[in-house]
């Protein structure tokens, strides 16, 4: 039975939690599959370390914590350091490539990079950052349905923001998909 | 009767346990919450001062816990489905409400996230170390019922099963949940309305003249009085008479304490409702409730696939404590195995009830955050040989 491990590390204030929770509700509201978010953060609301771990997986998930993701999400130097010496030794590392130099990186991990600041400046709110690397997510992974992606990002994000967080979405995930080459 | 649709959120959501319980809490038909917030409890009573204008009812944020208890148990009288909500710190000052709550026989349902303690401890940290605290917390004699949630599912499912308890025996009811449990997101199914049970309050259909406040029925619990309707009722802390008047004697505390601790002790076994897995034939027994049984899942499964027989018994209600029925499993296992996020609760009472026939071990941990499930397993391998 497949299972994917993911822990999303970053401040208090980039939308850490709120990407752990878009792909969890596409993975089992809309994708039919199981997922469990466990989230982590200090008593600051902005600018302290923060991280959230996501489990997907076809059977219900029992426990509950990610002690070595298959896939680490960093948009911050912090959570790089903190949480690459716990990546599978084959596993997967996507960052955001202005704010995460990726030093001394484990030989087995295949690392990708997106400037997601950069491009959610580019469409007007550096807010959307988070946004951009939960499509640069699906684009790269395949482990969320485009589909379900976008049905749970619609479904999470403030009245009114839909076509900015959709764009954003759509940036990220067509950056994804031609870092790996896909069609 | 089915629950009232206005307090029910219709619909697949992916919710944290905090957010669940009080969506359970409102398809309950709870329609008063008087809150200290406490982390990691916040954002239950954050939810409901949010959905309660839309759905028709009170949120009063109180000066502190015990404010919160005490109001609490002034709108049972007032006919509210009631709730409080709290964690560690606010439940030991919530003791005193409990007997009183207890002894009124005021139906009304507290939650408490437990983080670790003791005082204030580890606040945005998991434990289960308030297990004992609600048995046992409060002066005199008592009995409560405690319902242990694993799931953000669960925390909507049992919070209903608390509120419909609660007016069946017009006892305080706790949800135990964790600081995992309740900060933990996964999907959460919210039926219909009309697919959900209620339990309506007992109220009774005798003439004001004619009505006494704490005149049992034949299950050892008294109706209660709708107010306005003219009955006249006097409640008080002091042991009392059928008629709720202080009856300060030997004679009258016997038959007062008796019959309240008997309503839940007569039904212990129907009360009890344990989820067992692979029980039967099992070498090894693990005993666990709330977040642990999750866990210790894990490492039943690890076990498993080493060819031992391991079995597991989850403990959706931790009080009454279902001994009959931990007794009867212990004559069919070698060993039992009890983690738990403390350093010795529950296990005490698996003890009790197992008798010196098998091996009881408990697999402590002080409170943070979950065990390893290594640890546990390891456990279950040094119980089977």
């Amino acid at each position: 039975m497949a299972s994917t491990g993911i822990r999303i590390g970053g401040l208090g204030g980039q939308g850490v939690i709120l990407s752990g929770i878009i792909l969890g509700k596409a993975a089992s509201i809309f994708d039919g599959k199981n997922a469990t978010l466990i989230q982590a953060f200090g008593p600051e609301a902005r600018g302290s370390a923060c991280s959230a771990q996501v489990t997907i997986a076809d059977a219900p998930v029992a426990y509950p914590y990610v002690q070595n993701p298959d896939v680490l999400v960093v948009m911050s130097s912090d959570a790089y350091t903190q949480f690459i010496p716990t990546l599978k030794a084959d596993g997967l590392l996507l960052y955001e490539e202005e704010l995460v130099t990726p030093k001394d990186l484990p030989p087995g991990v295949k690392a990708y990079g997106i400037p997601a600041t950069r491009i959610a400046e580019e469409l007007g709110r550096r807010l959307v950052l988070n946004i951009v690397m939960v499509g640069f997510f699906a684009g790269v992974t395949g482990v969320v349905s485009l589909v379900a992606a976008e049905k749970a990002l619609l479904s999470s994000v403030p009245k009114g923001t839909e076509s900015l967080n959709l764009n954003a979405f759509r940036r990220g995930y067509e950056h994804g998909r031609s870092l790996v080459g896909a069609a | 009767m089915t629950a009232d649709p206005k307090g029910v959120l219709t619909g697949v959501h992916f919710l944290d346990g905090d957010h669940a319980a009080c969506e359970g809490a409102l398809a309950a038909g709870c329609r008063f919450v008087s809150g200290y917030p406490i982390t990691p409890s916040t954002e239950v009573v954050e939810r409901f001062a949010q959905r309660i204008p839309m759905v028709g009812g009170v949120f009063i944020q109180m000066e502190d816990e015990l404010a919160a208890s005490i109001t609490m148990l002034g709108a049972v009288w007032g006919g509210k489905k009631v709730m409080t909500v709290t964690s560690g710190p606010g439940l030991s000052l919530m003791m005193e409400h409990l007997g009183l709550a207890y002894i009124t026989e005021a139906p009304c349902v507290f939650i408490d996230v437990q983080r670790g303690g003791p005082s204030t401890g580890l606040p945005t940290l998991p434990a289960q170390a308030d297990m004992m605290q609600v048995k046992w917390g409060s002066h005199g004699d008592y009995e409560i019922i405690a319902l242990v949630p694993d799931s953000p599912q669960e925390c909507f499912d049992l919070t209903i099963k608390a509120f419909n308890l609660a007016e069946q025996w017009r006892v305080p009811v706790f949800l135990m949940m964790d600081e995992v449990v309740g900060h933990m997101t996964e999907r959460v199914v919210i039926p219909e309305a009309s697919a959900i049970e209620i339990t309506e309050r007992r109220w009774t259909k005798k003439a004001p003249g004619e009505y006494r406040p704490f005149d049992a029925c034949a299950d050892g619990v008294p109706a209660m009085a709708k107010a306005g309707d003219g009955h006249r009722i006097h409640v008080t802390g002091l042991t009392h008479d059928e008629r709720g008047w202080p009856a300060l004697t030997p004679k009258s505390q016997d038959k007062l304490i008796r019959r309240l601790t008997n309503k839940i002790r007569d039904n212990a076994d129907a009360l009890a409702d344990i989820r067992e897995d692979q029980c039967e034939g099992a070498d090894v027994i693990v005993v666990s409730y709330g977040i642990t049984s999750r866990v210790a899942s894990s490492a039943v499964l690890q076990a498993r696939a080493q060819g031992l027989k391991v079995g597991h018994a989850r403990l959706v209600v931790a009080w009454p404590f279902p001994t009959t029925r931990i007794a009867y499993l212990a004559t069919q296992c070698r060993a039992m195995v009890v983690p738990e996020l403390n350093l010795g609760q529950m296990v005490h009472e698996v003890s009790r009830a197992v008798a010196g026939k098998v091996p009881v071990r408990l697999v402590d941990h002080a409170g943070g955050t979950v065990h390893d499930p290594k640890v546990i397993l390891d456990c279950i391998l040094g119980a089977a040989r």
